[in-house]
């Protein structure tokens, strides 16, 4: 019988180490009552690495080679190849949460960097180590305003066009809580202002907006939004991403009191929907924040050195009175995030931005000028995305241009969304090809 | 780089050499934080108006050669189990195979989670092929991978049992918990919108079932339980318990955490749970990335299945296709959780197969029972499995671990389970060596007999010596920004 390639026991050791112990074999040192004892077999077959590699190759394999023009919520940007070779260093992915920091300074300098960047991209004072991803960030959020805010309120309010699986997690998170999700109307893909300030009232407790929003369009009225949450003591929670903050407005500036969002659109490629929850607030929440904090503090010799820190606000100290019951996070993932951002720097990041803007205007305009295609629907900026019109009807059209090689969202009976990044952008000129194919 | 001796007394001390204080500098020469490298101040072009846009971005600007300097020296600055014995117990740090990052790399499993269906029968196939592994792993008849961590995969399980106790028409507004769980099991159990009714440990450390018979009612929802506990303890009165909750309507959850211990010889599903997660990253080897991604996912038994979070993966005549159940709790993941955790964990359970998970279980509880035997620690508790709570005594076990730090090795979980005073607990798994195991050993007694100067001291061979937590939470600085305040 084969045993884990992975124990490097020799027989000779492992008989010692029986002998130390004084048992005959492994099984003795089971104390397992009979009825409960597993005495079958899983049926799982043993590979060796390289049948593994082939086989596991041969399944993904069939997936369907398409470009994607896919977005809603889960971006592919490039990630440069220094970004794999630095993350993939042993010492930083196959290490563990930092409980000894002395021994770990390497890893807690790096979240400190990711905190830095992002309370410099959102202006607010604290940011977290990650939460799972944007849904469960705007969960948290949510939990956060029911401890910080006085007002009476239960109700949290969404645009009625925020993502199904986020409005669905945000529900799971608030149910313990007693609190209602409730939606206010969007018009050309942003907030309506003069409805959202009717449905605002001294029973909100919560308002969320995105910019960009799901349809890819950019919010021009945010801060009138902060005002309408701040008149009734509501808190105002911002959905974003580290690029698209690169260059708009700041959250700070106009009122916003937390940021969530989705940081994976940093450092990691299109993962089947992995993400990295963004999480910055102000810093008067400091001891309600939930999830890991790194902080700055001193060694022994004077200097400066860096701790997770306020950990008794976190599960391991405060059990069922801790802010959240994360433990787990995604620290590699904003490990990774940093360094993209590092190495694009605050030029690279906002060229980066401005190509988020101009290749969407471009193939919104290339799009529209399909017989049959309108784009984009929304009359409004655009980032990354934007929601397509065409006369026939939109399913048909996806299956078509999936047969073309290209994949988008179908959204509506007669409306499709496509989302262009630097990379997918070479592949512009096909997809339009292909919709002057089979839209028109 | 290697610590070795240039003070010639190194190669006389217990335990092994690793030596990142050379790493250590002063504050004039102090490792720069990225800001402190050529930070840019930049204004945003003209692709947007101006009333759209922020006035200006401030972010260090370093170039390629320069990033990857500063990651290579902060990775020299950071343990890992590449690095050494790294024996935290209840965390289950083994090797973690490079080969399920090879697979993980693979560009076909870069995909939107949008794509139809047909289009990605590779993803999906591997997905149900993970679903069928875990399933018959815990003995549980369905599983959702789309928790992304452990704690979610427990909001996951309770959200399910509160389901299921609504469909049933009845609102029960107690989960019952060990005092000895992990923190997670409690907030998890406050963040479903229960009330938490802590249970003493008996003396013998297991559950105390007086104490549960007392505790459980109509108002039960479920018993949270880790078995082998989290001092290495099979609750042998497992079957007992589960009848203790079932009789009264509640479900029993288990919490994954120790599944290392148990892989071939016992499974949760044929000890009476109803409810389980699987820690990917712990017992399928999955890194752990400093503090994540993990993957949490959750195996239920037939009759709550309606209720895990959708989609699912479903095998059809036609192919693999996402399901969806009326019954199904409110979703824990934007998408699919976490995908490339997932590849790496059906790549690990391939590679082992039935004989390797099985032995992965017999050598882990092998090497926790011969550690205990070399350290001259004791452990109040037994028999234990794949780890073991020693106690340091009249030692602080924080200050035993920090001078663990100086004989090259990582030290265990401390303080914590609080059952056992000034705790160590502690586990090796199967990945090391005889003579691993005696120089993790040699660490433990080194650090035991060193003078309370010399643990209080402790460490001197990291690149920061004892870091001031007390200070960090008094006067919190969370970034670069707030340190140029100062």
């Amino acid at each position: 019988m084969s045993g884990t390639p992975y124990a490097p026991h020799s027989d000779a050791e492992t008989a010692a180490m029986l002998d130390a112990v004084g048992v005959a074999d492994e099984a003795e040192l089971f104390d397992i009552p009979d009825p409960v004892a597993f005495d079958g077999e899983f049926g799982i077959e043993t590979r060796s690495e390289q049948a593994l590699r082939r086989e596991l190759g041969d399944l993904l394999a069939e997936n369907d080679d398409l470009t994607e023009f896919l977005g809603r919520g889960h971006y592919a940007h490039y990630v440069p190849s220094v970004i794999d070779s630095l993350s993939k260093r042993s010492e930083f992915l196959t290490s563990y949460t930092q409980y000894q920091p002395e021994i770990t300074q390497g890893f807690l300098q790096a979240l400190f960097e990711y905190q830095s960047m992002l309370v410099e991209l959102t202006g607010l004072e604290i940011a977290n180590c990650s939460m799972y991803d944007a849904a469960t960030a705007l969960g948290e959020a949510a939990l956060l305003a029911e401890r910080v805010r006085s007002v009476d309120g239960d109700v949290v309010l969404v645009p009625e066009n925020l993502r199904e699986g986020k409005r669905s997690v945000l529900e799971n998170y608030v149910d313990g809580a007693d609190l209602r999700v409730e939606e206010y109307p969007t018009e050309q893909g942003t907030v309506d202002i003069d409805a959202l300030d009717d449905a605002v009232d001294e029973g909100t407790l919560f308002v969320y907006a995105e910019t960009p929003t799901v349809r890819g369009c950019i919010e021009p009225n945010l801060a009138e939004i902060g005002d309408i949450a701040d008149e009734e003591g509501a808190l105002f929670c911002l959905g974003s991403d580290p690029i698209a903050l690169s260059i708009l407005e700041e959250p700070a500036s106009i009122g916003a009191d937390v940021v969530v969002g989705e940081a994976g659109v940093l450092g990691l490629p299109a993962s089947y929907g992995m993400g990295l929850g963004l999480f910055a607030c102000k810093e008067s929440f400091l001891r309600q924040v939930p999830g890991r904090l790194v902080g700055a503090s001193e060694d022994a010799d004077g200097t400066r050195a860096y701790t997770l820190t306020l950990q008794t606000r976190e599960q391991h100290i405060r059990k069922q009175r801790a802010t959240s019951n994360i433990c787990t996070n995604q620290a590699w993932v904003a490990l990774r995030a940093a360094m993209h951002a590092a190495y694009l720097g605050a030029d690279g990041l906002v060229d980066l931005a401005e190509d988020c803007v101009t290749l969407a205007e471009s193939l919104a305009q290339d799009l529209d000028d399909i017989t049959g295609v309108r784009a984009p629907v929304d009359d409004r900026h655009h980032f990354r995305e934007f929601v397509v019109g065409t006369d026939q009807p939109a399913a048909a059209v996806a299956d078509d241009l999936e047969a073309e090689g290209f994949a988008v969202h179908v959204i509506g009976q007669h409306r499709l969304q496509v989302c262009v990044t630097d990379a997918n952008a070479h592949a512009a000129d096909g997809l339009v090809a292909a919709f002057e194919e089979v839209a028109a | 780089m290697s610590g070795n001796g240039s003070d010639g007394t190194r190669d006389r001390e217990p335990g092994r050499t690793y030596d990142q204080a050379t790493y250590a500098v002063s504050d004039e020469e102090n490792e720069p934080l990225l800001t402190e490298k050529r930070s840019d101040t930049i204004e945003p072009g003209d692709a947007l108006p101006d009333d759209l846009t922020r006035d200006e971005l401030t972010l260090p600007d370093p170039e390629e050669p320069e990033v990857a300097r500063h990651y290579t020296r902060l990775s020299q600055m950071n343990w890992s189990i590449e690095s050494g014995p790294y024996p935290l117990g209840s965390c289950t740090m083994k090797y973690n195979p490079p080969v399920t990052e090879d697979v993980a790399a693979d560009p076909n499993a870069a995909v939107h989670p949008d794509r139809s269906a047909d289009s990605i029968q590779g993803t999906l196939g591997l997905l149900a092929g993970l679903q069928d592994y875990l399933g018959r792993i815990g003995g549980m008849d369905a599983v959702s991978l789309q928790p992304p961590a452990g704690a979610a995969g427990e909001f996951t399980g309770i959200a399910v049992a509160r389901a299921y106790h609504r469909a049933n028409g009845e609102d029960r507004s107690e989960v019952l918990i060990p005092s000895s769980a992990h923190g997670t099991n409690f907030a998890t159990a406050a963040l479903a919108g229960y009330d938490v009714v802590e249970l003493p440990s008996a003396e013998d450390g297991r559950v105390d079932m007086e104490a549960l018979e007392a505790a459980v009612s109509e108002d039960t929802a479920a018993l949270m339980l880790t078995n082998p506990n989290t001092v290495g303890l099979f609750e042998r009165d497992i079957e007992d318990i589960a009848d203790v909750v079932h009789d009264a309507g509640g479900l029993l959850y288990y919490d994954g955490a120790n599944l290392n211990a148990l892989l071939g010889r016992a499974r949760p599903g044929d000890m009476g749970f109803d409810i389980m997660h699987y820690n990917v990253h712990k017992t399928f080897a999955t890194p752990h990335g400093g503090g994540g991604p993990g993957a949490g996912p959750v195996g239920v038994v037939d009759e709550l299945e309606p209720y895990l979070p959708n989609p699912r993966v479903e095998e059809t005549d036609s192919g693999y296709e996402l399901a969806e159940s009326e019954d199904a709790i409110e979703r824990v993941h934007g998408f699919q959780g976490n995908w490339l955790v997932l590849v790496k964990a059906y790549a690990y359970i391939a590679r082992l197969g039935d004989s390797g998970l099985a032995d992965a279980s017999a050598k882990a509880v092998l090497n926790a029972n011969y550690l205990a035997e070399q350290v001259d620690f004791e452990v109040p508790y037994g028999p234990f499995h794949h780890e073991f709570a020693a106690t340091a005594g009249d030692v602080s076990a924080a200050d035993a671990a920090k001078r663990m730090l100086d004989f090259g090795v990582h030290p265990p979980t401390t303080n914590w389970p609080e059952m056992v005073p000034e705790a160590m607990l502690t586990e090796p798994t199967e990945i090391e060596s005889k003579q691993s195991l005696d120089d993790l050993a040699a660490a433990f007694d080194a650090a035991l007999s060193s003078t309370d100067d010399e643990r209080h001291d402790a460490p001197s061979r990291t690149a920061a010596k004892r870091i001031d937590q007390t200070g960090a939470a008094r006067n919190p600085r969370l970034s670069w920004q707030s340190l140029d305040e100062e």
